[in-house]
């Protein structure tokens, strides 16, 4: 897969992926690294998919294990699914960084340290005895040794910063030489320091020339006698913008107020991994988006109750504990039939769990959380770029039935990114929704051949009605503690939701639609599943791939596609839950594959199940 | 802020705010009253009937909204200050009103209550307060006095009340109005008062839950004690009370006292003269812990009423605002926003 050119008497070789880890303390700006790095990469015309793992403190103290910020980027002239399993690259910016990190990277992996900060304090700090440059801790890793902190002063002599201003923008010396190492212009991210920057003009001139001097140390330096170059991926045809889940998902929700026809609202509480939907969303005024920081969780769905009520496409937007308190709320808006998208970007659980780390184990909640029997529709979104999609989705199916859906991302999604071919508008669904304004036979819980009942809106004349939390009798929408009618109502609620079915596309079958082995997932875990899926292909494993981005209700026929297989394999992050549900609907006996890591699967650990399922390849 | 109505608009009566819905509170009970005064009250707001809103949260009081023929929603245990929020700010145009008890909005609810006040979001809360929880039978309030017995305290309750008017006005409430329901004319005027006001309106509304706490206004309702011990606040006039208005309330540094003004010693224009409009809140809060001393009169009326821009407005005159400087949104403008390339 190598081609070699020569330049400048360097050599240049041509790869097909690589995964780089960018490592270093919370107060390193590594995030900010990996997020230019990775944006540069989208332009050039990779495809990518991108990891940012950071601690839950804002500030860790310095040079701690538990401070480390890591931003993992796999990028390739192929098509990819995840952000690597192992890095080939890692850049430390500390000892705490390689310590952490050293245990996860290739055995021959490149190790780009800042030896300037490999003093005694910071390798005691990181649970070193004695300098790991100095023994055999990095033996088998090609590791480049570079002072960076010393030549970001250097680059930066004379000029009015203070020391640890100048300290601070070492980060850009480190990306400037990664540019260089891996072939990227930097003009990209000269551009971004620029508007960036552009009311602190020292900052400014002090990151510009630290990225210049960071390219240009790779190039004139003896270190590296090699550098590495990843040709454009045959991505489809189209134009294609690098998008996080989050900001994805907040697109999806301006693109369905658009496509139906109504305002959006967002009440929301702050609290990771969601809050930057909430952000993203307060940009989008100028398409009439109002959005309300409320007071607690509560008040962010119960605000977003009384919008919908009003008339408003309206939102939520958590994660795990805040879902927790919403749900009474969201019992409310099942009774009251009103249509309202709940977000949760899953963390690790329970209780405050691990706010920055992934997990899928919000299903359950989701699908039970409430009191009483209250279904709620339930989407899942695959990838950073399929939340556009599901939000849209959504918020498609909330309006059309008049009930509340449930939108699950992960913490893994939402602030990964990857290249996203943009749709053009005309190519969204339509669906423009009117109020009722029809006097005439008005009642408040009529039905539709949905079942859907009336949305009418105050200021409407002549519809003025109530409706609330007790259960309320058909058709008319009044109280009613009738026996048979409160029988009825749990069961027509039921119906509701099973008639979004039709309105679900079909699940499809990757790879052949009968045989031994299906690995069945749903959400955040796409990407790894699908390249377990060609890594087993590639070993000659016969075995299929089906991903649920539907989850309550089911794809019609996901009986029929599972019934065609002997084996059924649920990877999950978390206990078993969807491979439960399918039990339950399907009496069918299913195999599991759990990892509770806070990280996304690795796609060979994934294969080695696989393997151990099929009985080995035909490569054995 | 206008009461008239438009001459071409319908002129309602109070029965056209009567929802067909059978009412089911327990005879007796102070509710029918304040039912009574908003029915009586509502054809003066200028409002039409589809443009308001009752929103409430569970309790007793919270049963209004299905009386009233209007928009109604009837939500969840202390809520109805957050959906009504929701409701207002998305659509600025309605009138928002919430009925709400003092278990549903000073207790379960209490952090919606002191945050909508914060955002002067221009809703119009009326507290249902009874002292009691009247819905679960019996358990003593977040207002209850203290050493209350109830099923839940049959020793006597511990913990100290909330008194609610100091409570709003400590959280800067724009507008805070007391009331009794047995005060027909009083309710109705606090009402019309409430509405009128652009910001938060709270108004406190002393209602007697003839079943668990039975007559705990009665000394403001008895023909008998009410002169002695209700003071009626009016703006810019003397605090004067008692059958023949012979006494009156003078301030003495920050305490309130009571002075005859039989005896010579005082006259009338020595009293504290009421300022509703008082941009600082410190004398609506002397006004309003008033209540809790057994040696002055308890005072009705506004404490406090003053001007200041209201959330749901400043809401949407910032979208307003965006989009006259940046345009109204393309939303195919927006998808391809940011670095873009082209695959061929
Ligand atoms: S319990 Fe008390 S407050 Fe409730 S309806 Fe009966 S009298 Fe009124």
């Amino acid at each position: 897969m190598t081609e070699e050119v020569r330049k400048n008497g360097k050599e240049t070789i041509d790869v097909s992926e690589v995964t780089v880890r960018f490592a270093g303390d919370s107060g390193d700006g590594m995030q900010l690294t990996g997020t230019q790095f990775s944006n540069t990469t989208a332009l050039v015309g990779n495809d990518l998919s991108t990891l940012p793992d950071y601690p839950a403190e804002i500030r860790a103290p310095a040079g701690t294990l538990y401070g480390v910020s890591g931003f993992q980027l796999h990028f390739s002239s192929m098509d990819i699914h995840t952000p690597g399993d192992q890095p080939d690259v890692l850049v430390a910016m500390n000892p705490a960084a390689l310590k952490i990190n050293l245990n996860e990277i290739k055995k021959d992996a490149i190790i780009i340290l800042n030896t300037d900060s490999f003093n005694a304090k910071n390798y005691k700090m990181a649970g070193y005895t004695d300098n790991p440059l100095d023994d055999d801790t990095l033996s088998g890793h090609r590791v480049f040794r570079i002072p960076i902190t010393t030549l970001t002063a250097n680059a930066l002599e004379g000029s009015s910063l203070t020391n640890k201003e100048i300290d601070r923008s070492k980060n850009f010396f480190a990306l400037g030489l990664m540019y260089w190492l891996f072939n990227r212009p930097i003009e990209p991210t000269l551009e971004w320091i620029k508007s960036k920057f552009k009311n602190d003009e020292s900052i400014l001139d002090a990151n510009t020339k630290v990225l210049k001097s960071g390219y240009y140390f790779g190039d004139s330096t003896e270190i590296f006698t090699t550098r590495y170059s990843v040709k454009p991926a045959k991505l489809k045809k189209g134009t294609y913008r690098n998008i996080s889940g989050n900001e994805a998902t907040a697109m999806g929700f301006v693109a369905a107020a658009e496509l139906s026809g109504l305002p959006l609202f967002l009440g929301s509480y702050p609290i990771t991994p969601a809050s930057d939907i909430l952000h993203y969303l307060s940009r989008y005024k100028n398409f009439g988006v109002k959005t309300f920081q409320a007071e607690d969780e509560i008040a962010g769905i119960t605000s977003s109750i009384g919008a919908a009520f009003g008339g408003s496409l309206a939102i939520t937007t958590t994660s795990g504990p805040g879902m927790a308190l919403k749900s009474e709320a969201l019992g409310l808006a099942v009774m009251t039939e009103l249509p309202l998208v709940v977000v949760n970007v899953q963390r690790g659980g329970p209780s405050t769990g691990l706010p920055t780390k992934t997990e899928q184990a919000d299903l359950f909640q989701a699908m039970y959380g409430r009191n009483g029997e209250g279904p709620v529709g339930i989407v899942a979104a695959s990838t950073p770029s399929d939340c556009f999609h599901m939000a849209v989705e959504a918020s498609r199916l909330a309006l059309k039935f008049m009930m509340p859906v449930v939108l699950l991302t992960d913490g893994y999604i939402a602030n990964g990114s990857e290249p996203w071919r943009v749709p053009h508008v005309e190519d969204l669904p339509e669906f423009k929704v009117t109020h009722r304004t029809e006097v005439e036979n008005f009642n408040a819980y009529d039905r539709d051949e949905n079942l859907t009942r009336p949305w009418a809106i105050p200021g409407t004349p002549g519809l003025e009605h109530r409706i609330g939390g007790l259960e309320k009798q058909n058709i008319t929408g009044n109280v009613s503690y009738d026996p048979d009618n409160h029988h009825a109502m749990i069961e027509l609620r039921a119906e509701k939701i099973k008639k979004m079915q039709k309105e679900v596309p079909d699940l499809e079958v990757r790879g052949d639609e009968k045989g031994g082995l299906l690995v069945l997932g749903w959400g955040g875990t796409y990407g790894a599943i699908t390249e377990a899926i060609d890594k087993s292909w590639k070993e000659g494993i016969k075995v299929s791939q089906a991903h649920l981005n539907y989850l309550n209700p089911f794809p019609k026929n996901l009986g029929e596609v599972l019934h065609n297989f002997d084996q059924i394999l649920v990877p999950e992050i978390n206990m078993g839950q969807l491979a439960a549900m399918i039990r339950n609907y399907y009496l069918l006996p299913v195999k599991q594959f759990n990892k509770m890591r806070g990280l996304p699967f690795k796609s060979t650990d994934l294969l080695d199940k696989i393997k151990e399922l099929v009985g080995g390849g035909d490569d054995k | 802020m206008t009461n008239k109505i438009d001459a071409n608009e319908v002129i309602y009566k109070a029965k056209d705010f009567a929802s067909d819905q059978d009412v089911r509170w327990c005879p007796g009970c102070g509710d029918y009253s304040i039912l009574a005064q908003v029915q009586r009250s509502f054809p003066d707001i200028g409002k039409k009937k589809e443009e308001i809103v009752w929103v409430s949260g569970i309790g007793c009081s919270s049963r209004f909204p299905y009386y009233m023929n209007t928009y109604g929603f009837h939500s969840i245990h202390g809520r109805a200050p957050a959906i009504a929020t929701g409701l207002k700010v998305a659509h600025p145009e309605l009138s928002v009103w919430v009925a709400t008890g003092d278990g549903d909005l000073l207790s379960i609810g209490g952090n919606h209550f002191i945050h909508a006040i914060r955002r002067n979001v221009d809703i119009n809360i009326l507290l249902f307060n009874n002292q009691i929880y009247g819905l679960t039978k019996g358990q003593y309030s977040p207002t209850s006095e203290q050493g209350k017995v109830t099923r839940s305290t049959p020793f006597g309750s511990v913990d100290y009340p909330f008194n609610p008017a100091s409570l709003a006005i400590g959280a800067e409430a724009t507008f805070v109005a007391r009331t009794i329901d047995r005060e027909p004319k009083h309710m109705q005027e606090m009402i019309k008062r409430a509405n009128s006001h652009k910001g938060i309106s709270f108004v406190e509304i002393y209602q007697n839950c003839n079943i668990f706490n039975d007559g705990a206004f009665e000394a403001y309702t008895n023909k008998e004690t009410k002169a002695d011990t209700v003071l009626h606040l009016e703006h810019g006039k003397p605090m004067v009370f008692g059958k023949e208005n012979e006494k009156g309330i003078r301030l003495d540094g920050m305490n309130p006292v009571v002075a005859d003004l039989k005896s010579g010693e005082y006259s009338e224009s020595d009293m504290w003269v009421h300022d509703e409009f008082d941009k600082m809140p410190y004398r609506a809060f002397i006004l309003a812990t008033m209540a809790e001393n057994p040696d002055l009169p308890t005072p009705i009326g506004i404490f406090r009423q003053i001007e200041r821009p209201t959330y749901d407005e400043g809401v949407q005159n910032q979208v307003d605002h965006i989009i006259e400087k940046k345009g109204r949104g393309n939303l195919e403008k927006l998808l391809f926003s940011g670095n873009t390339w082209e695959v061929n």
